[in-house]
């Protein structure tokens, strides 16, 4: 074995029970990172998994980001116009189909074809305001889950009844709703349907859960009492994270407003930055108080070793030698912490993953957890750095020991 | 091979005749409050093949131009030079590796590592300085521990010998490297007179049988006398320096 190798494993082995704690509070360090990353991480990625999968990546809605100029803003170069309404235009993407084929020509993923009215869902003297979308069950697999968070039936079942409609498994609770229950839809137009609740689905997004319903694409224009409107096309991409840069895509060529899954939940996907910056800091923080059990011990080791540090330095071993040996010394301490942490941080997860909870923003009665190779890697990586500088002051110290001083003071 | 080696190697071969080791006008002051000076204006020159004593009362400054002339510590002015190279500038790393080669080092405390055994503390400089391999570093302890008696207690920690069974030990470990100079301080001081005189036997028969050098501080007049030359100091300033046991 190496001779810096072997006199710094001899100093640790030598302490078991100093070196024992200093490993051990490196390992907890890095068992609790671990669990503590693949906690955070597993319920973001368990909401947002939850987010790409309900909703669409991309909605292309009918509205635009600014208001149209007015044909007086365009034809004169007046300072200021007071008194003009909003020019008043007919509802829904123009030319739907064509727009579609353009989107699909491009767009990596499928595009499909929706109406959004707002309705209130009347039934047994409940009046909840929904979210009624009009969709082709046809083509929905290919834009979202939806087909397969049906409950009790399947989307095809819009097709069995005049007026069918699917509502939210909340929605169907909360009005007391059975399938076959025949529901009043009335809508701020007017408009006043009776439809047949035909099924349930389940999101697993309270809120979409508790507001939104389904029907087929003609019983959407009805209520928005516009034959052939489509006001929404609904976009699914084969790689959600890209829906950002695409969004802004389809806005340049349609000059639709297209509004990504990330931009519509931008206060949630800004709690998780914010939740992210508070778990990296106390992890941080963890590795670091981790830290200070190492450069105890390595303070320690260099004290108690005085004498040897001058025999060695006189013998002819260089201060990088002799900085090596304590140095490799905080390594070992950081390696067996990170080795341990690794093992201590996968029962703490599988420990949690073990625990049934009742949550009521949660499908699942266990806790989400993210396994990755990634957060072992980081909580070792930290724990191993932090150690190695943690140790490299006492050993620099150590190495700069005058042998002279040492063997007069021995002697 | 480093550059003092290198240095030293050409240094030596050109220079024959040169002293092994002399001190030119070297002083050491240690700094402080009140500065003490530890030794002043020592010149100096110790020649291959001597068994030299420095001797002097407490606080003479004797270890402390052991240690100046062992490279330990650096004159507050004057120099050192080691095979006629002066190693007062030199940097750092150069002088720890002169140390590994040309200098053997045996003090008043055996100063062995607990944690290893005999044979590893033997093996510590060579393992330090790289030129023989495994067995090779194995083979050498064990010839110069056998050769000082200790061939049964290689595999020993150094707590489970005497104390004059480490003194032994220790004086292996300087003769590790084959440096051509043993430098020791108050070797036989910790230990009862039997260990002390077979200590002093091991170092005469490193002059006499091996064509070493030998410099050795010490407190003991009549052990001192036994040695070739005596350097007798007082107040950090030799005021004797005679032969005593000239050998022809």
């Amino acid at each position: 074995m190496n001779l810096i190798l072997d006199i710094a494993w001899t100093h640790v082995r030598a302490r078991v029970r100093q070196t024992g704690f200093a490993v051990a509070g490196v390992a907890t360090g890095v068992g609790f990172s671990i669990m503590m990353a693949a906690l955070m991480q597993g319920s973001q990625d368990d909401f947002t998994s939850r987010l790409v999968n309900t909703l669409p990546n991309i909605t292309v809605s009918d509205e635009r980001r600014t208001p149209p100029p007015q044909p007086a803003d365009t034809h004169y170069a007046a300072a200021e116009i007071h008194g003009l309404t909003p020019e008043v235009r007919r509802r829904g993407i123009k030319n739907p189909l064509a727009s579609m084929a353009a989107l699909e020509a491009w767009v990596p993923g499928a595009v499909g074809p929706s109406v959004k009215v707002q309705a209130i869902i009347r039934y047994a003297n409940h009046d909840i305001a929904t979210n009624v979308i009009g969709i082709d069950p046809r083509r929905e697999s290919r834009v979202s889950d939806l087909p397969k968070q049906m409950r009790g039936a399947t989307l095809n079942a819009l097709f069995r009844a005049t007026n069918a409609i699917v509502i939210g498994d909340r929605l169907s609770e909360k009005i007391g709703a059975r399938i076959g229950a025949n529901i009043t839809l009335q809508t701020s137009e007017g408009a006043h349907l009776n439809a047949q609740v035909v099924g349930f689905f389940h999101s697993g997004v309270r809120q979409i859960d508790e507001s939104t319903a389904y029907v087929l694409i003609k019983t959407g224009q009805i209520l928005s009492k516009q034959t052939g409107l489509i006001n929404e096309l609904r976009v699914r991409l084969r790689d959600p994270m890209s829906s950002r840069e695409i969004a802004i895509r389809v806005e340049t060529d349609t000059g639709y407003k297209s509004v990504s899954w990330q931009e519509a939940n931008e206060d949630l996907i800004s709690t998780f930055i914010i939740r992210n910056i508070i778990m990296y800091t106390v992890v941080g923080a963890i590795l670091l108080v981790a830290s200070f059990g190492t450069y105890n011990i390595i303070s320690t080791i260099t004290h108690e070793k005085a004498r040897d540090i001058a025999i060695m330095k006189s013998l002819g071993l260089s201060e990088y030698t002799v900085r090596s040996i304590f140095v490799i010394e905080a390594m070992i301490i950081g390696l067996a912490g990170a080795a341990l942490g690794f093992l201590l941080g996968y029962l703490l997860c599988v420990a949690l993953g073990s625990v049934e909870i009742k949550n009521p923003f949660l499908d699942s009665d266990h806790l989400p957890l993210a396994y990755t190779y990634t957060h072992y890697l980081m909580a070792g990586l930290v724990a191993l750095v932090s150690s190695v500088i943690a140790g490299y002051q006492p050993a620099r110290k150590a190495a700069r020991m005058h042998p002279v001083e040492i063997i007069r003071g021995a002697t | 091979m480093s550059a003092a080696d290198t240095q030293s190697a050409t240094a030596g071969a050109a220079i024959a005749g040169t002293p092994l080791i002399e001190a030119r006008n070297v002083t050491r002051i240690l700094s402080g409050v009140v500065p003490t000076t530890l030794v002043h204006n020592i010149d100096l020159a110790i020649r291959e093949n001597e068994f030299v004593a420095i001797t002097g009362p407490s606080g003479s400054g004797k270890s402390s131009l052991l240690y100046l002339l062992g490279l330990l510590d650096l004159p507050t002015a004057g120099e050192v030079l080691v095979r006629g190279l002066e190693t007062t500038h030199m940097a750092e790393e150069d002088r720890a590796h002169a140390r590994l080669t040309m200098l053997g080092f045996v003090f008043q405390f055996h100063f062995l590592l607990p944690e290893f055994t005999v044979l590893e503390n033997v093996m510590l400089p060579m393992r330090a300085l790289g030129q023989l391999s495994a067995s090779g570093m194995r083979t050498r302890g064990g010839e110069l521990l056998g050769s000082l008696g200790l061939g049964d207690h290689m595999n020993k920690r150094p707590d489970q010998l005497s104390g004059g069974q480490r003194q032994r030990v220790a004086v292996a470990r300087a003769l590790a490297n084959e440096p051509p100079v043993i430098l020791a301080d108050e070797p036989t001081g910790s230990l009862d007179s039997k260990a002390s005189e077979q200590v002093f036997e091991v170092l005469r028969d490193l002059v006499r049988r091996h064509g070493k050098t030998v410099v050795a501080v010490t407190h003991d007049l009549g052990m001192a006398a036994r040695m070739d030359r005596q350097i007798e100091l007082i107040d950090g300033a030799i005021v004797a320096d005679k032969t005593i046991n000239a050998r022809g």
